[in-house]
């Protein structure tokens, strides 16, 4: 008997060893080329600013502090960092609503590819991001020039008589969404595709034969088989549309910042390198947090269904 | 038992995948039409011309970039594709074992933070080493771009295997399949959508990379993108429309390739 | 598997083929994107037999960054006037005295002896400009001259100015406006300044960099500029003009310099040399369209620079420039938080 529990055991050991392994490459490309060298942030943000950029050798908490409270340059009281508060959640909201709409688009579009014959499927895959190998600004200014005041749509419109007068799409948060959208939306499509496309349509089969509708088929057969390629666009979209600049400031104007700026500001002309260090670590704890949460109950509830 | 409607089918999805696409390529139409633009400006149109195209074909400078990108994205995609799926299959369908969650927020920790940090970051610490070995080439720009291309990569690869029926594999295991077999017969072909999907997302992801790249890259090492962030306080012309025309066709090519290749294995 | 080996071997091949062999000399220029006339560059590495590589940067403090972490190989940078002090007491810069080289003598006298380069014992003059207002004649007739543009819009103008999102340069000009001096710490003109700046916001429509293209299609009315975009404007629409705001503006200058860790200053310092000759600068001019400090280079420009009123600053105006200088560290900081408060 214990002979026969010890070899489970040592199977089991030699199964996460192999896993280990497994993972080793990846673990360690990311550990020497991002994580690692992480550390030096860690330490910068408990240092005092140098002069001009960079950080002296001294130890100082102000970098922590000034993530937190602000102290005003008129009067001197302490308070809330309230600009950082309103920073923040504007790039939150800004990624919320971003992966929600990509969501909503990218979920029929990867519906759409996954059930085309085998053969052309992935040729529809292919053309999702066929646009994506032109580079970011270009991309953001052909956006622009469709939704400018003379731009395409507008042109369009008024040519037409359909309107009189252009409407101003340019500079609003209605651009700054659709821009968001357009750059995130492979980041979505392409997990959301690489799980619908093993969908076991006898499954969706069975529910017609009980008369489901479409849509409870969609909500209770579907989605709950897709979640694994939910759950990883919208991590993929969510998290990187939290430090996006460039498309919310060429559509949107840019007149206020995103978090992005902020910490980029400390870097630049701040010249506060333990305030940036100390920002990022904490939006990074944040982030970490939250993604952990999300993953637990999304996959508990992802293997509940199944 | 035949049906009146195909069960596949769901009401308005088609419409609007298919306004994505249009969605999509609208404004890849405009930047190809003005790429043609014989004016100066992205923002009038003043009649058809090669002069953008000609113009970039005599810059060295962006041809380089352009190849320094491919080349960047290329290398940083295959390995991080490689080093993902090796992950995924390291950290999907087990019981949890020590370390796993660690291993997963690891693994997508690049991701999660702003790239300027990670790019400072890499700055000070790929400083010492070139001091230090003298080196100063492009291995430097690949392994800071497979690692934050690996969780690009991982993630859908992940999704992908979740859920996937070990039944095969089991299967192929009780045959005696070497478990290399049983992997490259079995596990690979059905894995194939999350790595092809995941090897895309990798290398467009790199293809744009442009804080980092500006943070870690040493002389003579301009990418098309650093390139143009360059440009951005001064003035973007047709030209760099042209390059992006030019980058387009390339993708064609190379799926129309892959493509007569894939057809000839069938 | 063979298609992952194919790719690899593929990958692997065009890796080979960077790194190749170069020409003798060589020579690595780190400078800002889109401001080095190929044809230029042409010219000297056949003059030469040197060839030279350009890296592009887009901020000072990147290249400042880079360059002090070290190891990058670059040989030489251009970085602006106001920096030069603090890439000088970080000992970044090699001193090859340019004041004493053969080609010294046509820079032209007020840039002889500048304030951030005392005799000019390390750099050499590349361009020179003016931040300022561009303003399209054509919706508002008033008096462009005035910093009022930006911070009092006229109706005119309001929903359709763009404030370039330069934080030195806008706060220093909100200062000048409010009669205050640049790089000042003294609170009460930083208060008067943060409310000039919040007052104003509402009028902008956007703080982006993108003039050129925007001021052509009409998407902005007004901006605050650089003057030497604000030429390539009026080439592109002659109703833009530039203003020379009469409560003050500023001047900066970009200068070519040699870096301490250089691998090639041999090459590095007849560059220096080769830049203040009024040929070669005449010829960088007509291609970053600035004024350039080298005296008789604005016959080696192209026509439409001469005489054009962005770039030579008319007498009238040139009594209230101040030149760019490096703000002390705490003046810095209280300029973040105005700033960062202003687009909270």
């Amino acid at each position: 008997m214990t002979d026969a529990a010890g070899t489970i055991e040592a199977e089991q050991n030699r199964n996460i060893r192999k896993r280990w392994l497994l993972s080793l490459p990846a673990l360690l490309i990311i550990l020497v080329a991002a994580t690692g060298p992480l550390l030096i942030v860690l330490l910068y943000s408990f240092l005092a600013p140098g002069p001009y950029g960079d950080v002296q050798w001294l130890p100082s908490f102000d970098g922590w502090v000034g993530v937190f409270m602000e102290k005003d340059i008129f009067d001197g009281t302490f308070s809330l960092a309230s600009a950082h508060v309103s920073i923040f959640m504007r790039s939150v909201m800004l990624s919320l609503v971003t992966t929600i709409l990509t969501l909503l688009v990218g979920f029929p579009t990867a519906y759409f590819i996954a059930t085309r014959p085998e053969k052309t499927r992935e040729l529809w895959l292919f053309m999702i991001t066929i646009p994506f190998w032109t580079n970011l600004l270009i991309r953001t200014f052909a956006i622009l020039e469709v939704i400018r005041n003379e731009g395409l749509i507008n042109g369009l419109l008024l040519k037409s008589g359909l309107i009189a007068k252009p409407i101003q799409m340019l500079f609003t948060d209605g651009a700054i969404l659709t821009g968001m959208v357009y750059v995130y939306l492979p980041l979505m499509v392409l997990p959301l595709y690489a799980s619908m496309e093993k969908l076991d349509f006898r499954l969706v089969e069975a529910g017609y034969d009980l008369y489901a509708t479409p849509f409870r088929v969609l909500r209770k057969i579907i989605i709950p088989l897709v979640k694994p390629g939910i759950i990883a666009g919208s991590i993929l979209v969510f998290i990187p549309a939290l430090g996006a600049y460039v498309t919310p400031s060429i559509l949107g104007g840019g007149k206020n910042m995103m978090l992005g700026n902020l910490i980029e500001l400390q870097f630049g002309q701040g010249r506060n390198w333990p305030l940036g260090s100390a920002l990022s670590i904490t939006l990074m704890l944040i982030v970490m947090v939250a993604l952990l949460v999300y993953v637990r109950n999304a996959g508990s509830q992802g293997s509940r269904h199944g | 038992m035949a049906r009146a409607f195909s069960i596949r089918r769901q009401r308005g999805f088609t419409a609007i995948a298919i306004t994505c696409f249009f969605a999509l390529y609208l404004p890849i139409a405009v930047l190809v039409f003005y790429s043609f633009n014989a004016g100066e400006s992205l923002a009038s149109f003043d009649g058809i011309s090669l002069r953008w195209f000609t113009k970039a074909f005599q810059n060295q400078q962006v041809i380089d970039a352009s190849i320094r990108s491919l080349q960047i994205a290329s290398v940083a995609a295959v390995v991080a594709t490689i080093a993902a799926t090796m992950a995924a299959l390291a950290t999907t369908r087990t019981e949890p074992y020590r370390g796993l969650t660690l291993k997963y927020a690891f693994i997508n920790q690049p991701l999660m933070i702003p790239e300027i940090v990670t790019a400072v970051a890499l700055l000070i610490f790929f400083a010492r080493i070139k001091i230090w070995t003298g080196y100063s080439g492009l291995g430097y720009l690949i392994a800071a771009h497979t690692a934050f291309c690996i969780p690009f990569a991982y993630l859908p690869i992940r999704a992908r295997l979740e859920n996937m029926d070990l039944t095969l594999e089991k299967a192929a295991a009780d045959l005696y399949a070497t478990p290399w077999n049983a992997f490259r017969y079995v596990t690979l072909p059905l894995l194939w959508p999350g790595i092809l999907a995941g090897f895309m997302l990798a290398f467009v992801i790199s293809l744009d990379d442009v804080v980092i790249t500006e943070f870690v890259k040493s002389a003579g090492q301009d990418t098309l993108p650093t390139y143009m962030l360059g440009q951005i306080r001064r003035s973007i012309t047709p030209e760099m429309n042209a390059i992006s025309t030019l980058f387009l066709l390339l993708s064609i090519c190379v799926v129309t390739v892959f493509f007569i290749v894939n057809r000839k294995r069938v | 598997m063979k298609r992952i080996t194919g790719i690899l071997a593929v990958t692997a091949a065009l890796l080979a083929t960077t790194g190749l062999a170069r020409a003798e000399g060589e020579l690595n220029i780190y400078n800002w994107g889109n401001y080095t006339s190929p044809e230029m560059i042409k010219k000297f590495e056949d003059q030469y037999k040197v060839k030279v590589t350009i890296t592009d940067y887009d901020s000072n403090d990147t290249a400042l960054a880079k360059v002090r972490q070290g190891g990058s190989g670059f040989d030489m940078v251009v970085p602006s006037q106001n920096y030069i002090p603090i890439w000088i007491s970080e000992g970044l810069f090699l001193e090859t005295d340019p004041g004493k080289m053969e080609n010294f003598g046509h820079v032209a006298k007020e840039w002889q002896n500048p304030e951030f380069d005392p005799g000019r014992k390390y750099t050499v003059p590349w361009a020179m400009g003016i931040v300022g207002t561009v303003v399209n004649t054509d919706v508002y007739k008033g008096d462009i001259n005035t910093w009022g543009i930006i911070f009092d819009t006229p109706d005119e103008l309001k929903g359709k100015v763009n404030v370039v999102p330069e934080m030195t340069d806008v706060i220093d000009a909100a200062v000048l406006y409010n009669g205050g001096k640049k790089c000042t710490g003294d609170l009460t003109v930083l208060k008067k300044v943060r409310d000039t700046l919040v007052k104003a916001k509402p009028n902008w429509v956007a703080m982006e960099y993108g003039t050129i293209q925007k001021m052509g299609s009409g998407d902005f009315a007004a901006s605050s500029d650089w003057n030497g975009s604000a030429f390539r404007q009026r080439l592109a629409n002659p109703a833009i003009k530039f203003g020379y705001p009469k409560e003050g503006y500023v001047n900066w200058s970009d200068n070519l310099a040699v870096l301490k860790d250089a691998k090639n200053v041999e090459n590095a310092k007849l560059f220096q040399n080769f830049m203040m000759d009024p040929a070669n600068a005449g010829m960088n001019s007509g291609f970053h369209r600035y004024a350039n400090g080298i005296a008789g280079s604005s016959e080696f420009m192209p026509a439409d620079m001469k005489g054009a009123p962005e770039i030579n600053i008319p007498a009238e105006f040139a009594a209230v420039g101040v030149p760019s200088q490096t703000c002390p560290p705490e003046v810095q900081e209280l300029y973040t938080k105005i700033w960062t408060e202003l687009q909270k």
